[in-house]
């Protein structure tokens, strides 16, 4: 990797990681995302701070009723924890299908939300289950669904300031899966769907058919109006209008969403 | 079934273990990168971002204002003698516009190098080409080479009148009325797709130039280290003599190092320049547009066919995109692939004419397989198309078109004689071992599941130990085709082997020790292989076109048979008996039936050291040097077979089962053969379902990292069956072909072929590779409206 030059620190509390953010530093988590784009010269901070040296950002624990995920925690970890695997499965399985074996143990979960790729697993997987965020700043500690905290293309609602602290995932999402669709085991997916079937209902959302995770709204409604899933799934890209390219058309694509949404549905159901 | 059996005692024929290996797994290969001279510094090159346009002017004072920027060189300032020289000139005149070393008016393809910049460290050169200013024009590309030879075309070198750098043609007396007497017409257009070689280590050179001395030593990553030192010494204008040229651990090519490249030469004349070493390694992004592609050819076949299935007459009309530019071998790879249009079959009447083209594209050249994979690749597809059109089974209409196990030596159509093979009974083998005749039942099952299932064949023959320098001559090639070996026996009895093969990831460490082991009974762990610095080796030809073991392995053969003989004179005279009386056992010379009156050939290598008693008119030391000229290629041959399962849902295409029967002829080491094949079969697959290199029409790269460009992962690795049969080459004494490119060439046909026959149930006759989910998903659509 040839970066441009930049100053690095390694922070070792939340508080030293705050302060470096505050003063322009761009946090750097697992690395997966920002060292390629750095690599490319994409990305070209002039000062980063690694996180990998704060131990409050690492940990799975249960809090009431959710589960608490420390922002610097692996997709192994998370994809391993017995917590997340019984109440969140849907967030267990994509992290264990990201990459490879050795992205999942570098690449956290609170790294893939704040980079926002628009085809990153984590994020639809979470928007399936109802997470959250803990995010903290100069301003103080706040909590943002994790539908409102991408907004578009590797962008965030985050203030310039604050950190992703921790993720929460609810413990009533019911049964759930994640289905995806790539070309080689180790690629980002072109489409990726999650879908929980909890209390409150079925809730779907998918990645690589828009500029963020995107839920899907007329997937929901049917199941939730007690509609068939063949009705469900021939409806499940209306309103996704994702772009068409190397991997496939728009209208492949939105026939993958249908595909994948019937897939994870029926493996949440079974499961 | 398993070929690979661990013999362990070293001899020819065994799986020993590669003795290479154990530096290579625990990380202490030496790569050029991990060479570091005093006082180097390095540099970056700033790369056309545009596929053609002019250079107006180009600023580098900002980048020259930067603390530890030594230099900042463009064509104008560079000292080089000329551009970069191609060896192929095949019928004598093909256009070769000027390469120069870095670009002169236009930039002609995105990344052709326009200017370099020398700093004290990687980072800072690359920050300082990113601040060096190009004022480009930008003037109309084109990238594809069908319609770069449209009238009207935008021309890629004005100096021409057209963008056709060479028309190759071949037509057999008589074609025409064979043809047209044929009562079966069957056409097919065939695109065999833009490949990036893509080896692990991407290239990397250091240039170190003494200007009191004028000489240079240049550390490069390739598989010619002597092809390269003379297009050094001409480039740079200094004596050949005065240029070494070394190569450390080179981790992998593919062909893509089978060439001189212009940032060797300019790394030597900056070297000039600043009077210190300087180092250039290419990233991975860079590799994409800066080192060669490969295929790129777009066929049209029309054959004509009788009632059963059996070629009369083929006619090959197919355009080849050479890229900007001819590198060393452009305009010969699609020459091989017009040698092999007829591929394993009779068909003695041919028409073949192949166009070359140039393109505002990286230029393509040689990589694994170099104009066989598109000749097999495309007669493997026509052979499905006639089973399909007339209603054949598609092994009986290879059947009666293969040539004869009684035909060889067999005289080609397109001018080759093939040495030896039995194409028929790999593919009963095949057939067999691949239960092709139950599969039915399989195709049935997988309906039951989603899926549509298929199975396919490739039949391939091949060229390989490249080459008779006769005829290399004759096909335009300004090189030979020898290859030399040295063996040098120390008086401890341990041997050094030099030899003129340039091993990238093959083995040949082993190899030559299995082969020194059986030829002179010295053992294994005793044999040292020494390649790769030309201040050590008379000149080689390097590694490419599985020649390595055909020609450089015949050449170590036959200088291990001088050693052998002149320890023989030796024996006798010490035991003073006749030559006659001795017989070889494998390690000593004794005299016949009698083992007490015997001298090890380690006692001989010592003998002929100390020379304290020598026959008349021997000469001290055993050591022996062969230059070696093959009298003919080889032709290795084989059937693979492929099953796959297509989704239908989604359009996947997944490789379920492949079986390899390939026949190289006898065989040194069958783990190396074994490995071969798999890599060589991945390869193929790579081609065949997720690999292509894609241009807009505007000439922007659309694949720059390995984010778009998918070569295949550990887990894209199919279940593979692996047999193989012997037919002994005759054109040379170990009776070996080679195997380095067989599983690529035979790979993507047997895939694609099974993908369609999988489709054939909704009536798609034809895929395009790379088979991507999204393209076989438009395919099915398709055929369902």
């Amino acid at each position: 990797m040839i970066p441009s030059t930049l100053e690095y620190t390694k922070a070792t509390s939340l508080d030293e990681a705050l302060a470096a953010v505050k003063a322009g530093a761009r946090p750097l988590a697992g690395g997966m995302s920002l060292m390629p784009m750095m690599r490319l010269r994409l990305a070209a901070p002039g000062a980063v701070v690694d996180l990998g040296g704060v131990p409050e950002l690492v940990g799975i624990c249960e809090d009431g009723d959710e589960i608490a995920v420390g922002a610097m925690t692996t997709h192994r970890s998370v994809a391993n924890d017995p917590l997340i695997r019984q109440h969140c499965h849907v967030v267990a399985q994509a992290a264990a299908g990201v990459g490879s074996m050795t992205i999942r143990n570098r690449g956290t979960i609170g790294g893939s939300l704040a980079h926002a790729d628009p085809h990153g697993d984590l994020p639809a997987a979470i928007l399936a289950a109802g997470g959250a965020v803990i995010v903290r700043g100069s301003g103080g500690e706040r909590r943002i669904d994790v539908g409102d905290l991408i907004t578009s293309y590797l962008t965030t609602s985050l203030a310039e300031d604050e950190l992703i602290t921790q993720v929460r995932l609810p413990k009533g999402a019911g049964q759930s899966a994640y289905a995806k669709f790539h070309r080689r085991a180790i690629d980002w997916s072109i489409v990726g769907v999650g879908v929980s079937i909890g209390a409150n209902g079925v809730r779907a959302a998918a990645i690589g058919v828009g500029d963020r995770p995107m839920r899907l709204s007329a997937f929901e409604s049917v199941l939730n109006g007690g509609g068939s899933l063949d009705d469900a799934i021939a409806q499940a890209g209306e309103g996704l209008s994702p772009l068409g390219d190397l991997d496939g058309s728009t209208e492949y694509k939105l026939h993958l969403v249908g595909v994948l949404a019937g897939q994870a549905h029926a493996e949440a159901s079974s499961r | 079934m398993a070929t690979t059996e661990r013999l362990q005692s070293g001899g020819v024929g065994d799986a020993v273990l590669r003795k290479e290996d154990r530096k290579f797994v625990t990380g202490e290969g030496r790569y050029v990168d991990d060479l570091k001279l005093p006082g180097m510094l390095h540099a970056a090159f700033v790369r056309s971002s545009f596929g053609h346009a002019k250079i107006k002017s180009i600023d580098a004072s900002a980048a020259l204002a930067m603390p530890g920027v030594h230099a900042v060189l463009t064509n104008a300032t560079l000292p080089v003698e000329t551009g970069v020289l191609s060896a192929s000139n095949p019928g004598g005149d093909v256009r070769h516009p000027e390469q120069a070393i870095l670009a002169k008016e236009f930039a002609r393809y995105v990344g052709e190098p326009v200017a370099m910049v020398i700093a004290d460290d990687r980072y800072l050169a690359r920050d300082a080409a990113d601040a060096v200013h190009v004022d480009y024009d930008p003037v109309p590309v084109v990238v594809d080479a069908e319609k770069a030879l449209e009238p009207g075309a935008p021309l890629v070198h004005a100096e021409y009148d057209s963008n056709l750098a060479k028309t190759l043609e071949h037509v057999t007396d008589g074609f025409a009325d064979v043809l047209a007497k044929a009562p079966n017409k069957i056409s097919l257009r065939v695109v065999n797709q833009r490949l990036t070689p893509m080896p692990i280590e991407t290239r990397g050179c250091i240039g170190d130039w003494s200007n009191s001395t004028g000489e240079v030593t240049l550390y490069t990553s390739t598989q010619v280290a002597h092809f390269v030192r003379t297009f050094v010494s001409i480039v740079c204008g200094t004596s050949e003599a005065k240029v070494r040229v070394v190569t450390p651990d080179v981790g992998g090519g593919f062909g893509a190092k089978l060439n001189t490249y212009r940032e060797e030469f300019a790394i030597c004349a900056a070297s000039k320049v600043v009077g210190r070493p300087v180092k250039w390694i290419e990233d991975r992004t860079e590799n994409a547009v800066a080192t060669i592609h490969g295929r790129d050819q777009v066929q049209y076949y029309e054959a004509g066919v009788d009632d059963n299935g059996k070629i009369l007459a083929l006619k090959f009309d197919a355009v080849q995109n050479n890229g900007a530019y001819n590198q060393l071998l452009t305009p010969s790879i699609s020459h091989l692939t017009l040698f092999m249009v007829p591929g394993c079959y009779d068909i003695q009447d041919v028409s073949i004419t192949i166009r070359q083209a140039f393109t505002n594209t990286t230029p393509t050249d040689a990589y694994r397989g170099a104009g066989r994979p598109e000749a097999t690749h495309g007669i493997e597809r026509l052979m499905d198309a006639i089973a399909d059109d007339l209603g054949i089974d598609a092994a009986e209409v290879r059947r009666r078109n293969f040539i004869k196990s009684d035909q060889f030596p067999y005289a080609s159509a397109t001018g080759l004689s093939y040495d030896s093979g039995d194409y028929q009974a790999t593919l009963e083998v095949a057939l067999e071992l691949s239960g092709y005749a139950g599969f039915e039942e399989r195709r049935a099952e997988a309906a039951t599941r989603g899926k549509y299932r298929g199975i396919g064949l490739s039949t391939y023959v091949e060229v390989c130990g490249l080459a008779p320098s006769a005829v290399t001559a004759a096909l335009g090639i300004g090189a030979p085709g020898w290859e030399h070996s040295t063996v040098r026996l120390h008086p401890t009895g341990k041997a050094t082997v030099i030899t003129g093969t340039s091993p990238h990831g093959q083995g040949h460490a082993t190899s030559w020790s299995q082969i020194t082991q059986t030829e002179l009974g010295i053992p294994f762990d005793d044999v040292e292989v020494i390649h790769g610095d030309t201040a050590f080796q008379p000149y080689g030809l390097g590694t490419y076109g599985s020649r390595s073991l055909a020609v450089g392995g015949i050449a170590l053969y036959r200088s291990l048979g001088k050693v052998r003989e002149k320890a023989r004179e030796l024996a006798a005279h010490l035991l003073e008996c006749s030559v006659d009386d001795l017989e070889w056992t494998g390690s000593s010379w004794q005299v016949k039936g009698s083992p007490d009156r015997a001298k090890t050939i380690q006692e001989l290598a010592y003998a002929g050291w100390t020379s304290a008693s020598l026959p008349e008119g021997i000469e001290p030391v055993l050591e022996a040097t062969t230059f070696h000229d093959p009298p003919n290629f080889t032709f290795p041959f084989g059937t693979h077979v492929c099953e796959v399962e297509i989704d239908q849902a989604t359009g996947r295409v997944e490789v379920v089962n492949y079986t390899a029967v390939d026949d190289c002829g006898n065989v040194v080491n069958p783990m190396i053969v074994d490995g071969q094949i798999h890599g060589g079969i991945i390869q193929g697959l790579g081609q065949a379902l997720f690999e292509e290199t894609v241009y807009s029409e505007d000439g922007h790269m659309l694949t720059p990292t390995l984010v778009e460009y998918l070569v295949p992962s550990a887990a894209d690795v199919p279940p593979m069956t692996l047999h193989r049969t012997t037919t002994p080459s005759t054109s040379n004494p170990m009776g070996v072909k080679g195997i380095g490119e067989a599983g690529t060439i035979a790979a993507s046909a047997a895939i694609v072929n099974a993908a369609v026959d999988a489709l054939s149930v909704i009536g798609v006759r034809h895929l395009e590779m790379p088979m991507q989910p999204a393209r076989i998903w438009n395919v099915m659509q398709e055929a369902k409206s």
